[in-house]
C-alpha cells in the first residue's frame, strides 16, 4: 500500500466522539490489547487524523502515528505499536527466504508461512505457544514475524484463511498492508 | 514472557530507521553496522558476530543464498547511487533569497530552492513567520515549483537564520540577489 514515498495530506483533528468510536474499534479488533489501551489511545488525550495518498487515513497522538485504515477496512496498527505491544496482536512467521521479499513489498505467499522456518496457529514447533492455537479467518489483520528475529516485520491482512493456507501451501496468503521501510514507516510528521 | 513490561522499548537503527536485526536487508548494512557499533556495542556483538552470521547463512539453501546475495548487492548499489545523487544535487543547488520591492520603501522576500536539501518548505514557511513574526506562506512559482514569501526585507535575517538552524546547508550555497522590478514599469511593458 505504501511501496513509495509518500506525503502527508491535511491534518485534522479528531472529535472526541469519533475518538470514543475509534477506541472501541481498535479493542474490537484487538482485545489484548485491553489493558494498555489507555497508554496508547489515553482518553483525554486530542487525536490527530491525517490523510494519506489512496484514501488512507493515519490516527496520530502528537506526531507519533498509531493506527491506519484504508477507507473503511479494517484498522491496522502502526509497526511501533507493534514493536512496543508485541503480545497483543494475532501473529504469523515467516522463514527467513522471505524476509527480503517482504521488505521490498512483495504481497505474503503461503510458502513463506509453512516452511518449517514459518509458524501458522497451532503449529507443532510452536511450544510457548506464541503463536495461537485458534486458526484464523481470511480477512483478519495480522502481525507477521520473521524467524530469528525479535521484532514484527509487517503488517497486514489475510487473504486466505490459515486452515487453507495449510492445505493447499500455495498462492498469496497475506496482502501487504505496512512493512519496515515502506512510505508509512519513513514518513515524518 | 508474561512478566515483560510493557511498553517495550525498541532500538531503531539511526542510519536506515529499521530495528536493528533488519539491517542486513537494506542497502546501507555496512554503515548500519558502524552505527550499531558505536552507540550498542552489546548489541552489536550479537548481532554481528562470526557464529551469528553463519546461523543466517546456513538457514539458506545454496541457490536461494546465492540469489539473497545478488540482490543484497543491487540493493546495496541502489543506495550507494541515490546518496551520491543526493549529494550532487545539494552541492549544486542553491538557495535564492530575493528581496523584491514591492511599493518603494516596502519588500517582500522570497526563498527558493529549500527542498533540494530535505526540508520541508511548508514547516520552514512556519518557521520563518514564528521567527521574524511576519505573514510567511508558500507561493508557486510561474516556472513551476515552489517558493516562501516572507512579508517585510529579511534577506539577512533569513540568511542567517538559515545558515544557524539549518546546519545541512553549505553557507556558500545562498545567494542573496536583489530584485528591482518595479510593478509600474511592468505593467506599462504590458
Amino acid at each position: 500500500m505504501f511501496k513509495k514515498d509518500i506525503t502527508s495530506g491535511a491534518k485534522s483533528k479528531v472529535k472526541s466522539s469519533v475518538q470514543r468510536t475509534i477506541r472501541q474499534k481498535v479493542l474490537d479488533a484487538y482485545p489484548l490489547l485491553e489493558p494498555y489501551i489507555e497508554d496508547i489511545l489515553p482518553k483525554k488525550e486530542q487525536l490527530d487524523l491525517v490523510k494519506l495518498p489512496d484514501r488512507v487515513s493515519l490516527y496520530t497522538l502528537q506526531s507519533t502515528p498509531l493506527f491506519f485504515q484504508h477507507m473503511d477496512d479494517a484498522i491496522l496498527p502502526h509497526l511501533t505499536i507493534v514493536h512496543r505491544y508485541p503480545n497483543c496482536f494475532p501473529r504469523l512467521r515467516i522463514d527467513r527466504g522471505a524476509i527480503r521479499f517482504v521488505l521490498s513489498g512483495a504481497t505474503l505467499m503461503a510458502p513463506g508461512l509453512t516452511s518449517p522456518g514459518g509458524r501458522l496457529p497451532g503449529d507443532p514447533n510452536d511450544t510457548e505457544g506464541r503463536y495461537g492455537k485458534e486458526e484464523l479467518e481470511a480477512g483478519t489483520p495480522v502481525v507477521i514475524e520473521a524467524e530469528g528475529k525479535e521484532t514484527a516485520c509487517m503488517v497486514g491482512v489475510l487473504k486466505v484463511g490459515t486452515a487453507e493456507m495449510k492445505k493447499t501451501k500455495k498462492g498469496q496468503a497475506c496482502e501487504a498492508g505496512h512493512y519496515l521501510g515502506d512510505g508509512l514507516w519513513t514518513l515524518s510528521l | 514472557m508474561a512478566t515483560e513490561s510493557y511498553p517495550r522499548t525498541v532500538l531503531y537503527c539511526g542510519v536506515c530507521t529499521l530495528p536493528p536485526e533488519y539491517c542486513e536487508f537494506g542497502g546501507t548494512t555496512r554503515k548500519c553496522e558502524e552505527w550499531l557499533e558505536e552507540n550498542k556495542p552489546e548489541l552489536h556483538k550479537k548481532l554481528y558476530s562470526q557464529e551469528a552470521l553463519e546461523q543466517n547463512l546456513s538457514a539458506l539453501s545454496l541457490d536461494a543464498q546465492k540469489r539473497a546475495e545478488k540482490d543484497s548487492q543491487k540493493k546495496a548499489a541502489k543506495a550507494a547511487a541515490a546518496e551520491a545523487r543526493d549529494a550532487e544535487t545539494r552541492a549544486s543547488s542553491k538557495i535564492l533569497i530575493k528581496r523584491i520591492e514591492r511599493n518603494k520603501r516596502k519588500y517582500v522576500t522570497a526563498v527558493q530552492g529549500l527542498e533540494a536539501f530535505g526540508l520541508d518548505i511548508k514547516k520552514v514557511a512556519k518557521d520563518f513567520g514564528k521567527k521574524f513574526a511576519t505573514g510567511s506562506s508558500v507561493t508557486k512559482v510561474p516556472g513551476g515549483g515552489e517558493e516562501i514569501t516572507v512579508q517585510g526585507d529579511l534577506s539577512e535575517d533569513i540568511q542567517e537564520y538559515i545558515e544557524e538552524n539549518y546546519k545541512n546547508v553549505p553557507d556558500d550555497n545562498i545567494e542573496l540577489i536583489e530584485d528591482k522590478k518595479k510593478k509600474k514599469a511592468e505593467q506599462q511593458a504590458v
